[in-house]
């Protein structure tokens, strides 16, 4: 049974893939196919519809490989260069600005919340 | 000559050989700057030059790759279940997190896009910078972005916030380790979380945690911040 393994998770994942790209043609909202796909995955899971072991390998495998997925998008930055050399300032700045506010901002909320929690069960 | 350019395993060959140095030099000197990511698109690049072959050329190969995209993202979902079983005593404060710090990258790329005078297309293309790379790419495709750049300016994000967030934790006295893992994850994503594991297994979880809410969460505001300017 063991080499039908790969061959049973990978068929339910892209199963899910399809479905996520049906979606994504029916509905006019500009959310990728993936994101449908993500969603379909956590519910089937949620409701014990789909057990982690029916999907981890091939699922864990995938996500293991996934640095190597945006290597060509970051390639790609050869043919836009000209496009990416005016947003070089802009970009630069919001990147330094939002990233240090963001970590503060987000990790201040859920310190805010837990210790308001905590002192209500005090 | 032109036979070897063909060859779609010339492009995965070099692709993959590239990312496999990137992890051999992160490895050896260990700073968040020699990103294998980051490594592996210059060195690419540079073969590509050396080679004097065309991006076309080298696409028609590197799509393979692209393609497992979709299915790669659609797993997320399986470390999301589990994360959330794990950490569902303290759901609410992350998500709280999450989407202040959604709604804050949101409102300062905004700011700096109008103060810059950028056009509506430059404005969706840094968008989602703060959201991990499959889904960030994806939302600046859908929205008619220049997914180049905007994947690119993800991972600068996120080894900002690798080197950074620790930083800015202590600087606002932030000492638990919840709070902590969310600031690392929705700020700088996968790259982020990376240092969120080394800090501790908490944070490193939250952390894996929160880069997955913000990127589902923010595909939601990015339909709205999307229309405002």
């Amino acid at each position: 049974m063991i080499p039908m393994k790969y061959v049973n998770q990978i068929l339910i994942i892209l199963g899910i893939a399809l479905a996520g790209e049906l979606l994504r043609a029916v509905i006019p909202l500009p959310i990728p196919g993936s994101i449908y796909g993500l969603a379909i995955l956590f519910f089937l899971l949620f409701c014990n519809l789909l057990k982690p072991e029916q999907i981890q390998d091939a699922g864990k495998l995938l996500i293991d490989l996934m640095p190597l997925m945006f290597i060509p998008a970051g390639v790609g930055l050869m043919k836009d260069w000209q496009a990416f050399a005016p947003l070089l300032l802009p970009a630069s700045v919001i990147t330094v600005v939002s990233t240090l506010a963001v970590t503060a901002v987000s990790a201040g909320t859920t310190r805010f919340i837990r210790r308001r929690r905590e002192r209500r069960t005090i | 000559m032109s036979l070897f350019h063909n060859s779609v395993y010339l492009s995965l060959f070099l692709s993959i050989a590239a990312y496999e140095t990137g992890c051999i030099i992160k490895k050896r000197c260990g700073i968040a700057l020699c990103n294998p990511l980051l490594i592996a698109i210059v060195l690419v690049i540079i073969c590509l030059k050396a080679l004097d072959m065309d991006y076309a050329d080298y696409e028609a190969g590197s799509r393979y790759l692209s393609y497992l995209l979709t299915p790669a993202t659609i797993c997320l979902a399986i470390p999301l279940y589990e994360k959330i079983m794990l950490l569902k005593n303290n759901l609410k404060a992350i998500i709280a997190g999450v989407l202040s710090g959604i709604v804050t990258n949101m409102l300062i790329v905004l700011l700096c896009s109008s103060l810059f005078k950028l056009n509506h297309q430059q404005y969706v293309t840094l968008l989602p910078k703060s959201i991990t790379t499959a889904i960030g790419i994806s939302v600046s495709q859908e929205l008619g972005g220049i997914v180049t750049i905007t994947a690119v300016v993800i991972i600068l994000t996120g080894i900002l916030g690798n080197m950074t967030a620790e930083w800015v934790c202590r600087l606002f006295g932030i000492d638990d380790p919840i709070s902590q893992g969310v600031g690392f994850g929705t700020s700088s994503h996968v790259i982020g979380t990376a240092r969120a594991m080394e800090m501790g297994e908490i944070q490193g979880s939250v952390s894996s945690l929160s880069l997955v809410l913000t990127g589902i969460l923010s595909v939601l505001f990015v339909l709205i911040f999307s229309a405002v300017y």
